[in-house]
């Protein structure tokens, strides 16, 4: 078996923050990745909405982007891209939002929109895709994105998707239905809200980094609880899934 | 004339040339659909083809096909959600007209999944405009005119309104259709139907015409009488996937960042392998000889 990378240790602390038969809409990449590690460990019943249409997706490889065909050939249900956001997102049917993003601040708000001016982008990004809505009406939110200078930012230049908004009680004034962000889970750690201002804090480091490893990959002075906590490294039975899903799914690409 | 003197003309059945050439204008609202499967990458093709300039393209996932038509300058504006290679990274010549107008300014509609697929449902509903919760405390509203705020009359909630969708031409791929024009397709099938039924026009392209439609579990039919032309293009899709037919040629996807990222190699490749083809299996024949 491969060797342990950051973007591993990343993915299964990412994976473990699913608990079983939740119904989890799930974004392409890191996202997918860790839920069907999920899946192939401890929360076998977990529901895989991707936002394509596909419900209840099983996939035994990671699918390539959303309209994947494994996706639907595995799933209980496939239904139309509108159905998917307005009955079973908008409707309040969806446990948790996992999500990626090129950006975050403090407050877990992201921008996939662009980077400079909007009017004229040094950086055009995808753009919003599902997330402000997922991260809206989602029960809570799930995050994973490397951290460093660049994606954890002081200021985004565009907010295409509100986390906690200026913080405090901001959610429920714009009238989310959903909690909102409660762990962002990167290559050094996990970030969680603070439960009364809802800044992000650092509360637990990977084995091996350290406070100022985390401090410095943050582009605003960094809150580090006083009690940070180490993850667990991976079990073997984790590692070994991880690597079985990444198998089968290069052995599709070059069969 | 009342409206039953004249019989509703029949589907076109033809070559795709003809499809676009008789339905597609210059500075027409356009959008060839597909959430990353059944892409109309061949429709797409015979677009730039025939030089056509101006269009309002639409597309919730604008992908590789789409970097294509910008890149070639027949498109005046983007209405979409998410503008990417899904799976390998950005669209060049989508990043190119936005970040440095070329080969000219591109305007951008730009919306969230959420509004675009309710904003296709609006159009396909006839309606002027979609309801539904969002862009609460985001910026995408200062930027785009045609998303708002509105009330419920019944309550005084707060609730955005956006623009719905309606277009002159819809463009989708298809598994099948028959001598008749009836249409199936199956599998992830995104806002194709929405798109359909939102556009004044509808060009479909199929991997085959078949004697008989056979029921498909979670199939989508499009009868006939909503169809305006259904051309046969075997792997229209290409490099995309068309569940049944083939699967998403991921290399292709790969290798279109390193082609797209600059101008000059961009320019070659679609002038070999797209302007000077005649049609898509002379495409494909030609991009399958070089590897």
């Amino acid at each position: 078996m491969s060797a342990l990378t950051p973007e591993d240790r990343m993915t299964i602390a990412a994976a473990r923050l699913l608990r079983d038969r939740a119904v989890v809409f799930v974004g392409i990449g890191l996202p997918s990745k860790a839920c069907n590690l999920a899946r192939a460990t401890h929360a076998p019943g977990l529901v895989l909405i991707y936002e394509a249409g596909p419900i209840g997706a099983k996939p035994s490889v990671l699918p390539l982007s959303i309209g994947d065909g494994e996706l639907a050939t595995t799933a209980d249900t496939v239904v139309s891209t509108p159905e998917i956001f307005r009955y079973w997102l908008q409707g309040g049917r969806i446990d948790v939002g996992f999500l990626s993003a090129a950006q975050i601040d403090r407050f877990a708000n992201l921008n996939t929109t662009v980077i400079g001016p909007y009017e004229k982008p040094t950086v055009r990004l995808p753009g919003a895709g599902g997330a402000p809505e997922i991260a809206a009406q989602a029960g809570e939110v799930f995050l994973v994105l490397a951290q460093s200078p660049r994606t954890f930012v002081s200021k985004l230049d565009v907010v295409t998707t509100v986390g906690f908004g200026a913080g405090g009680n901001d959610r429920q004034r714009l009238g989310f239905t959903g909690w909102g962000p409660t762990a962002v889970v990167t290559e050094l750690g996990i970030l969680r809200p603070d439960p009364e201002t809802r800044e992000l804090v650092l509360t637990e480091l990977h084995p091996g980094v350290s406070r100022d490893q985390a401090i410095a990959a943050t582009g605003w002075p960094l809150r580090v609880a006083a009690n940070v906590k180490p993850t667990d490294d991976p079990t073997d039975a984790e590692l070994s899934a991880l690597r079985s899903i990444e198998a089968r799914t290069a052995r599709r690409l070059n069969p | 004339m009342s409206p039953q003197m004249s019989a509703r003309p029949p589907v076109e059945i033809c070559t795709l040339a003809e499809a676009i050439g008789r339905h597609v204008a210059d500075g027409s609202r356009v959008a060839l659909e597909g959430f990353t499967h059944l892409i109309p990458f061949a429709a797409g093709h015979e677009i730039v083809r025939q030089r056509k300039r101006d269009l309002v393209l639409h597309r919730m996932t604008p992908d590789l096909v789409y970097d294509q038509l910008i890149g070639m300058g027949c498109a005046k504006k983007l209405v979409f959600s998410w503008g990417g290679n899904p799976g390998v990274g950005s669209l060049h010549r989508l990043r190119d007209a936005v970040e440095h107008g070329w080969p000219h300014a591109l305007e951008l509609d730009e919306r969230s999944h959420a509004d675009l697929a309710n904003a296709y449902v609006a159009g396909a509903s006839n309606l002027p405009f979609a309801v539904l919760r969002a862009y609460a405390g985001t910026d995408t509203p200062k930027h785009n005119s045609n998303i708002a705020r509105i009330n419920c009359p019944f309550t005084g909630e707060e609730l955005a309104a956006v623009r719905a969708v309606r277009l002159e031409t819809a463009i989708i791929h298809a598994q099948q259709a028959d001598r008749q024009g009836n249409v199936q397709l199956w599998g992830i099938s995104g806002v194709q139907k929405e798109a359909v039924l939102a556009a004044a026009k509808t060009i479909v392209t199929v991997e085959e015409i078949v004697e008989r439609l056979e029921p498909r579990p979670g199939g989508i039919l499009l009868p006939s009488w909503v169809v305006t032309a259904v051309a046969e293009v075997p792997g229209g899709a290409w490099p995309s996937y068309a569940q049944g037919y083939s699967d998403r040629d991921n290399a292709f996807y790969q290798a279109w960042d390193g082609i797209s990222r600059d101008r000059e190699t961009f320019l070659g490749w679609m002038n070999r392998f797209v302007l000077e083809t005649r049609d898509f299996a002379e495409h494909r024949a030609r991009v399958g000889a070089v590897g």
